[in-house]
């Protein structure tokens, strides 16, 4: 039905789309570290090697009842329900930090434990839903 | 259904049609703003700024989309050289172009209260920040090169390399760890954002492509006549 040379460009383009598909595959692959844009506490656990004087980023929950606060700074811990890693900040907290909500923190490690954040952002779930509904989901947990 | 967009249908179909299209734009767009802006509730969290998604998750899936047309109509175009394909794929670069502005723009509002920045460069704003320059190139090509069958050739190779990007903007969210939330609509789950949320966000989403599809027949219409004339032009 297709002319020989409308056949032979479709195959050219077909082995160009798979070719570059793979290609591109791969740059991604190896820029992963790159295009992460926080790391979670067990990668920082897991990690070889941790740099203290490069600038990561941490994120994670807020866990329960870990925030402590005095005048100037903030102590809370971060964590992905399987590591944690105390982080203290002195700055502006966004409105929607709050505890067993996302964060990711920016700034240094002390240790693998303890993290030095000059930048906090408040993540947001994919969760939508109105103020009701949260309370009625609330109350039924209970 | 091909059939309808070739030329000669497209020339000789009077204003009917978008007149059409526009009642239906002007009723659904406002049905789904009195929706979103006073009947659907704050959210639990953010607030009244939940309201920015109606316009921003439209915007972006409509900008996905159109390129996902013109990168498709660009590989068709290579193979078989219909003549009135790149005037298609050339339609669809404005209104998806601008949808992408639109999307960074009213996200980038949405983050500052909600995450606390205006813009960040992690995977899922960075891709899409790369989506809005392919447009920009795509449609810069067009408008510089002179010659059309080079600017024909040029403007499909840079829509085919553009059409990578829209899987990666797509799944940078589950790839990889962004600031950006995932999907809360999916195929294979239950949506995670309440139905008094999503209603408006689908009727939004519904006035917003019969607008674009709207701004497309106009902008096909007149790339067919002004190609029309460049041909009676070079026949004389």
């Amino acid at each position: 039905m297709l002319s020989k040379k409308v056949r032979g460009r479709f195959v050219f383009f077909i082995l160009l789309l798979l070719l570059s598909a793979v290609t591109i595959f791969l740059i991604l692959k190896s820029l992963e570290e790159n295009i992460v844009y926080f790391f979670s506490p067990s990668e920082i656990y897991s990690k070889q090697e941790v740099s203290l004087s490069k600038k990561i980023r941490v994120g994670g929950l807020v866990k329960e009842g870990s925030i402590s606060k005095d005048q100037t700074s903030i102590i809370f811990i971060i964590t992905d329900l399987k590591k944690e890693i105390v982080v203290s900040y002195s700055g502006t907290i966004p409105n929607l930090f709050s505890e067993g909500k996302g964060v990711i923190a920016e700034g240094k490690l002390k240790d693998r434990k303890y993290f030095i954040a000059d930048k906090i952002l408040a993540k947001h779930d994919e969760n939508y839903m109105p103020p009701e509904v949260k309370k009625a989901l609330d109350e039924s947990k209970y | 259904m091909f059939k309808k967009f070739l030329p000669s249908k497209i020339l000789s179909s009077n204003s009917n049609l978008i007149n059409a299209l526009l009642i239906g734009l002007i009723l659904v767009i406002l049905l789904g703003l009195i929706y979103s802006l006073f009947i659907s509730p704050p959210d639990y969290i953010q607030g009244d700024s939940v309201r920015i998604m109606y316009v921003h998750v439209p915007s972006s899936f409509i900008s996905l989309a159109c390129f996902g047309f013109i990168g498709i109509a660009s590989i068709l175009n290579l193979i078989f050289k219909i003549k009135f394909i790149p005037l298609m794929a050339k339609s669809l670069a404005p209104v998806g172009c601008v949808f992408a502005l639109i999307s960074i723009v009213t996200g980038s509002l949405w983050g500052k209260p909600t995450w606390g920045t205006w813009w960040v460069w992690d995977a899922r704003l960075t891709s899409m920040l790369i989506l809005l320059l392919f447009y920009l190139g795509y449609i810069f090509v067009w408008k510089l090169v002179n010659n059309f069958e080079k600017a024909n050739k040029i403007s499909s190779v840079i829509a085919i390399v553009g059409l990578f990007n829209l899987p990666v903007i797509k799944y940078s969210v589950d790839w990889w760890n962004t600031l950006h939330q995932p999907s809360s609509i999916t195929l294979t789950s239950a949506p995670t954002i309440h139905y008094s949320m999503l209603i408006p966000l689908l009727i939004m989403l519904l006035g917003m492509v019969i607008y674009s599809f709207i701004i497309f027949l106009m902008k096909y219409k007149t790339e067919l006549i002004k190609f029309k004339i460049e041909k009676t032009k070079n026949q004389k």
